[in-house]
């Protein structure tokens, strides 16, 4: 029982993880359409400005954590001028092959910046373990939880009650109506984008004292967040987060449960079979073209 | 410029339209037939695996560039198709027997693909394959007894009715060659006859097939199994090339790259797939001919605009560095995929054409001929 | 039996009733026209009869036969063709390729047969290429045929999607809102055609229209529809005198 929990709490946190790099996707998608291979990729971005602000300069944790979210805000708006802005509209497999062009190219100039072994960083939760009886929770783990809830909590409010969140609604759901109504598109997007590498980034900055960083890791975990987002539905912030954390879970469970190599696939088995059962996802819509 | 008067049907279903066709096809073929005589042994095995890609792309154009059907898992279809070959050779079946089982079995497992994706779109179609790719690779990993899991797999020298065709053979080339023509000749063939249309209905609207009497459910399963078989039958062609394979040389990656194949190429025609093909084999090469001749030419062109020895001995070596480090490669090859889809999204055939056009309508060619309009984003979600 | 029934056919989307227990027969031979305010269910009904909506309840019928069950794949087979309201043509393809399209159901061979292009293939190829020549003359496509439909303007393609119909030599054919988008000249061409669909190629044609001077000129027949129940029905004359369509239309 114990080690239930042990492995259940561990698998959430590897969960929100995921629950937040498919938040990225998501964000994106809901808002241009566009589905953004790369978020894993802008993840270990951040999880390297970390390590450069905190690890290499010294910075205190908090500050280094700030300035990386900023930084790849910043990163963000500018991959949506220069790579996305201009192709917005083609065939919806153009623009994902060029996010994944973008993988690539982010995965080899890191390599080449910051070298290709594993990094680790230093954070306030490194160490620290909490007690309940027997179980033995680390800090580290819980850190996760409880961010990725604030964030949550941030986004939620953001997009529900402040202006600029409705106006990223509109867009999303009709782009020429939008901008007719006069609500300025571009800068929408920029900030959608800025909003979701600022998200992947504080995903790379909570994974680093679970794991390493490295080059490839965006790719390895960015290929679970993406299941994830699909079984939540895409275009389902809440469906983000739920389908991150089953896949979490499972993946952390049939590690623990059963023979090596099921838990590489027991995350696509049963994104496979909800898909069989639910094409549209756990939370997306199923909406049919009319004619 | 050629004015085509149309007097018959036929005209419009021949693959080559008129005489210019039979007579650019007919030199290439030509030189495709001599060139193990031309080149050298390295250029020849390039050209394989060209011929190889050039399948797999073909076959990805009709799944994807002809039925909008996205896939990112082809290169689980090509390890079964190779698998296949291994195993089979293994208990001492012949190649042409396994050769057309190898096409059969994959197109099967491409059919019981295409079902469940009979009712996926978009990204949950490519999330699905992708997710079937990975099961395909841990099952190979895992299944020892079939595959010799993580070790791999030898592969021997392919055996046609007695007579051995080696790897670097010219039999082995003129096969691959065969197998491309067939492919190609296929897809074409599928395309002037009501299966193809039936294709591309699907791909520009469903609900319009539908209405017209094509039955999606099946022309759906029809396109993956095609698909599938032809990249089966490449897949033989690369377990025999490489003569080794193991679980980790199908992954993700290689999907990625045939998808890059027709994207690079152009993705409404054939002509793209061979196009593709040919610029994804040769990209490598040439990229390790750049990172060592790039900083000795770069150096030479400094000293004739007269700079200082030293000076150009230090670009060199400072060039020479950049070029030998480790991830210089992928990015690049990012590059190059963000570029052609930035700046030439019709693929090298679109480039190809637009060339053409320019030299037909010589004086008079308009570059807005091709300049794409102002587009914005309605959400696709309501379909 | 008559040619073409719906018998009592409701449809609900979760509390809203799109269609509610509508009847009517159209009789081979007629030009039978649905009006009514946006929103009435016009066009569900045609997505009923094309089978991509299943009814709540109701039942249809076609030549004497019950095609409530059939797949809309077959529709097509039976002798139904249909255009729809916001265009649905084969952007990427040739006028030739969508014409093509609509002879699929009329299609024989095999996939093996094709894929080798068997003389088969050919011989069935030019029989269709033949029969599509034959709709091109009769709807003045002539200089369109080997166009992209992504470039062509809004009222080409209207009439494109007719001739798709009339490709698969049907035996009813549905026209959601033939007119819609099209200018005055257009609108009259249409109005021709309509006619000459009916008398020349002996198609009954069943349609939804706005344009009262376009349903006044064509049918024989009109029913008037509101929130999906049926109002009036009878010659245009007739329900355009109805008080309950007079209701719908002006509010009153």
């Amino acid at each position: 029982m114990l080690d239930f929990i042990q492995q259940l709490v561990s698998g959430i946190a590897l969960g929100c993880v995921y629950g937040l790099i498919a938040l990225g996707f998501v964000l994106i998608y809901k808002a241009t359409e566009v589905v953004n291979f790369a978020q894993g990729d802008l993840m270990m971005l951040g999880g390297f400005f970390v390590f450069t602000f905190i690890g290499l300069m010294g910075i205190d944790y908090w500050l280094g954590f700030l300035f990386a979210v900023c930084g790849m805000a910043v990163f963000g708006m500018a991959t949506e001028r220069v790579l996305v802005r201009p192709i917005l509209g083609y065939p919806q497999f153009s623009i994902v092959m060029a996010t994944i062009g973008l993988g690539y190219f982010l995965r080899s100039i890191a390599g080449m910046i910051w070298g290709t072994d594993d990094l680790r960083i230093e954070t306030p939760f490194s160490a620290g373990v909490l007690k309940i009886g027997d179980l033995v929770l680390a800090h580290d783990k819980l850190s996760v939880i409880v961010a990725t809830v604030i964030l949550c909590a941030v986004l939620y409010a953001f997009f529900n009650y402040t202006r600029m969140g409705t106006a990223m609604r509109a867009t999303s759901e009709n782009m020429l109506a939008a901008y007719y109504m006069g609500i300025p598109v571009k800068r929408v997007v920029s900030l959608i984008w800025a909003i979701s590498a600022a998200v992947a980034a504080c995903a790379g900055v909570l994974l680093a004292p679970i794991t390493f960083i490295h080059s490839n890791v965006g790719l390895v975990l960015g290929l679970k967040a993406f299941p994830a987002a699909v079984l939540g539905g895409f275009g389902s912030i809440p469906g983000a987060l739920v389908g991150g954390l089953i896949i979490g879970v499972i993946e952390s469970l049939a590690g623990f449960y059963l023979p090596q190599g099921w838990k590489d696939i027991a995350p696509y088995l049963v994104l496979l079979v909800v898909l069989l059962v639910r094409p549209q996802g756990l939370f997306g819509l199923s909406m049919r073209k009319k004619v | 410029m050629r004015f085509i008067f149309k007097t018959d049907y036929d005209q419009d279903i021949r693959i080559l339209k008129h005489s210019g066709y039979w007579w650019s096809y007919g030199v290439l073929l030509a030189v495709m037939l001599a060139a193990p005589y031309l080149l050298g042994s390295y250029l020849q095995s390039q050209l394989v695996f060209v011929f190889i890609y050039a399948i797999v792309g073909v076959a990805l154009m009709i799944l994807t560039g002809f039925t909008g059907q996205a896939s990112l898992g082809h290169a689980a279809f090509l390890a079964i198709g190779a698998y296949t070959a291994g195993f089979m050779q293994s208990l001492g079946v012949p190649f042409i027997v396994y050769f057309p089982l190898a096409a059969i079995l994959t197109g099967v497992v491409g059919a019981l693909v295409g079902f469940p994706a009979l009712r996926l779109h978009g990204i949950y179609l490519v999330i699905a394959t992708i997710a079937f790719a990975f099961i395909v690779e841990e099952v190979l990993a895992r299944w020892e007894s079939v595959t010799h899991g993580n070790e791999g797999m030898r592969v021997r020298a392919l055996d046609l009715l007695g007579m051995p065709v080696p790897r670097d053979s010219e039999a082995f080339y003129y096969l691959c060659l065969l197998v491309l023509v067939g492919a190609v000749l296929l897809a074409l063939n599928l395309l002037r006859s009501p299966t193809g249309r039936a294709f591309v209905a699907i791909r520009d609207s469903e609900t319009a097939g539908k209405s017209m009497g094509i039955d999606l459910a099946a022309y759906k399963v029809k396109s993956f199994a095609i698909s599938a078989a032809i990249t089966g039958l490449a897949g033989v062609l690369f377990a025999h090339k490489m003569t080794f394979i193991s679980p980790e040389m199908f992954t993700l990656l290689l999907s990625i790259e045939f998808i890059m194949v027709i994207i690079i190429g152009g993705a409404f025609g054939v002509h793209g797939a061979i196009f593709g093909a040919i610029f994804i084999v040769m990209v490598d090469p040439f990229l390790t001919a750049l990172k060592d001749d790039l900083p000795v030419l770069v150096a030479s062109i400094g000293d004739s605009l007269g700079m200082s020895p030293e000076a150009a001995g230090q670009l060199r070596e400072k060039l020479a560095k950049i070029g030998s480090a480790a991830g210089l490669k992928g990015a690049i090859y990012g590059l190059i995929i963000m570029m052609f889809i930035l700046f030439e999204p019709y693929g090298l055939y679109g480039r190809w054409l637009k060339v053409k056009l320019f030299f037909q309508l010589f004086p008079l060619y308009k570059r807005a001929t091709f300049k794409r309009q102002k587009t914005y984003v309605k959400s696709e979600r309501n379909r | 039996m008559s040619f073409f029934t719906v018998d009592g056919i409701s449809l609900q989307f979760g509390g809203l009733k799109a269609v509610d227990n509508v009847s009517f027969s159209v009789t081979k031979g007629e030009i039978f026209t649905i009006i009514g305010p946006n929103g009435a269910g016009k066009t569900s009904i045609f997505n009923l009869i094309s089978r991509l909506y299943d009814p709540t309840s109701g039942r249809l019928f076609f030549e004497d036969r019950d095609i409530t069950e059939v797949p809309p794949h077959q529709i097509a087979k039976l002798g139904i063709a249909r255009t729809f309201q916001n265009i649905e043509l084969f952007e990427n393809a040739s006028m030739l390729a969508n014409l093509l399209v609509g002879r699929h159901c009329h299609a024989t061979t095999g996939l093996w047969q094709e894929m080798l292009f068997l003389p088969g293939v050919r011989r069935a190829e030019k029989e269709h290429r033949r029969k599509v020549e034959e709709v091109i003359e009769f709807l003045d496509l002539q200089a369109y045929r080997d166009k992209l439909i992504a470039g062509l303007p809004y009222g080409v393609r209207k009439v494109i999607e007719v001739a798709r119909a009339l490709c698969s030599e049907p035996k009813l054919i549905l026209l959601d809102e033939p007119s819609s988008g099209l200018n005055v000249e257009e609108t009259d061409d249409m109005s021709f055609w309509i006619r000459d669909i009916r008398s020349e190629l002996g198609i009954t044609v069943l349609m939804v229209e706005h344009d009262m001077t376009l349903v006044n000129r064509v049918s024989d027949r009109v029913l008037a529809l509101n929130y999906g129940k049926v109002l009036a029905s009878g010659t245009p004359a007739e329900v355009q005198a109805h008080p309950d369509v007079i209701a719908a239309y002006l509010g009153a």
